[in-house]
């Protein structure tokens, strides 16, 4: 290859490297072709997914035959065939806090290609904890974006996908492209810029977009390039909180044993020292108050759960019910200490009455 | 100042692109929208001004662009 700055020495980079690619959808299929072309050595594939009818106009390495085989097994194959000297390897799984780090570790860099939430919260943690450059890539509707995180920008600073978005959300809100459709040569487009980023940081040329989060419009054939700020409340994550979230759906919280705390006792403590206080209540129940720190209401603290610092919580509701299962739910989920106020707000507003 | 809407914004505001009597600062921006646009409320999304990222309160001038950028999970 006779390309200035592109010698024997990156290709031989290039060989070298060893790439996790977790989806093979729309975006991990073009990311894998390009990847396989450009000559990376060892490549790892995740999805557990068969290949099915509606994945074919987006996903152009499977055809009509393929059709309820395995993707990464259906991909594995053609691209041994494209390059036999490439060493790919399957695992026909799906992506969980409990096998993220064992998965991803001895990977030099991950590609993003899933399509829920759930998974690009994952791979971002699992990333930070391991410190491999993640390159993520998302698409919606006729919108496609590309950034590199947990990989050091030219003032050497790392960022996270949670700079951008700090807190995990439902995945009703935003959709994926089985369910909402999508053109689609738009993932395919997306997909190469993530390849085309791996060759990048692989090879060590151009500028990667690490603190850069970079849209690209399919109708107007434009892009809008957002540069990325710290966000000063993101903590990083350990890897035992990495492994605790894990079992965020535990299903016998409820026979957590809670402290609760009296009104006497509890206005006693924030007297002397400052202690964190969560209002569990529904945003529109009254009366307010001023001495809380948060008000997650529990119809919404599982999804909230990482707005939580990492110290005790004193939690307060109505009647010093609801905050006896919020002390539960937060201590089997995120293993904090936590206190109910017992009486909740009517035992407060007596007392100081 | 203008805004411009990405993603699935578009559906709550109903455009991609809005001119807007300049707020003074962001976080009157972001209030006002809410109260026109209450189901933004439910939306996991951020504000670039001038393609920098907004983490706490910025004044707006004049001329200013502001994008409001959700998180996209498609793929």
């Amino acid at each position: 290859m006779i390309l200035p700055g592109f010698g024997l020495a990156a290709q031989e980079k290039l060989d070298r490297a060893k790439v996790l690619i977790v989806g093979m959808g729309a975006l991990g299929c073009p990311a894998l072709q390009y990847l396989v072309g450009a000559g990376v050595g060892q490549i790892g594939i995740v999805d557990p997914d068969t290949i099915s009818e509606s994945n074919l106009h987006r996903q152009l390495l499977y055809g009509q035959a393929d059709i309820r085989k395995s993707k990464v097994a259906i991909a594995a194959d053609a691209m041994r065939l494209q390059n036999p000297t490439i060493q790919i390897t399957t695992y026909p799984i799906a992506l969980e806090r409990k096998n993220a780090l064992e998965l991803m570790e001895g990977y030099d860099l991950v590609i993003d290609a899933t399509d829920n939430f759930q998974a690009k919260y994952i791979l971002n943690d699992a990333a930070a904890i391991l410190k491999i450059p993640l390159i993520y890539g998302a698409v919606s509707r006729y919108q496609g974006q590309v950034s590199v995180f947990h990989f050091p920008d030219k003032e050497g600073i790392c960022f996270s996908y949670r700079d951008l978005f700090p807190i995990e959300p439902s995945d009703t809100i935003a959709g994926s492209c089985e369910s909402l459709g999508v053109i689609g040569v738009l993932p395919g487009i997306i997909g190469c810029l993530q390849a085309a980023e791996a060759i990048k940081i692989i090879t060590g040329i151009g500028r990667s977009l690490a603190g850069r989060l970079y849209t690209h419009d399919f109708l107007e054939t434009s892009n809008y390039e957002i540069a990325i700020l710290k966000n000063k409340n993101v903590q990083p994550l350990t890897r035992d909180a990495f492994l605790i979230a894990e079992n965020q759906i535990t299903e016998d919280w409820e026979e957590i044993d809670v402290d609760e705390i009296s009104v006497e006792a509890f206005l006693d403590l924030q007297k002397n020292s400052q202690v964190y206080v969560l209002d569990v209540r529904e945003r529109e129940e009254y009366p307010p108050i001023d001495f809380s720190d948060a008000q997650i209401p529990m119809s919404e603290l599982l999804q909230h759960i990482d707005r939580l610092p990492n110290k005790d919580i004193y939690i307060i509701c109505h009647q010093g019910i609801r905050s006896v299962y919020a002390a539960q739910l937060i201590q089997a989920n995120k293993g904090l200490k936590t206190y109910s106020i017992k009486g909740g707000i009517t035992a407060y507003f007596n007392k100081l009455s | 100042m203008e805004l411009l809407i990405f993603g699935s914004l578009t559906d709550i505001i109903g455009t991609d692109k809005l001119v807007l009597e300049n707020p003074l600062d962001t976080e009157l921006l972001k209030a006002s929208l809410l109260k026109k646009y209450p189901s933004l409320e439910q939306t996991n999304y951020f504000l670039a001004l001038n393609k920098i990222m907004v983490q706490e309160k910025k004044p707006l001038q004049e001329g200013d662009v502001v994008a409001l950028m959700p998180a996209f999970s498609g793929g």
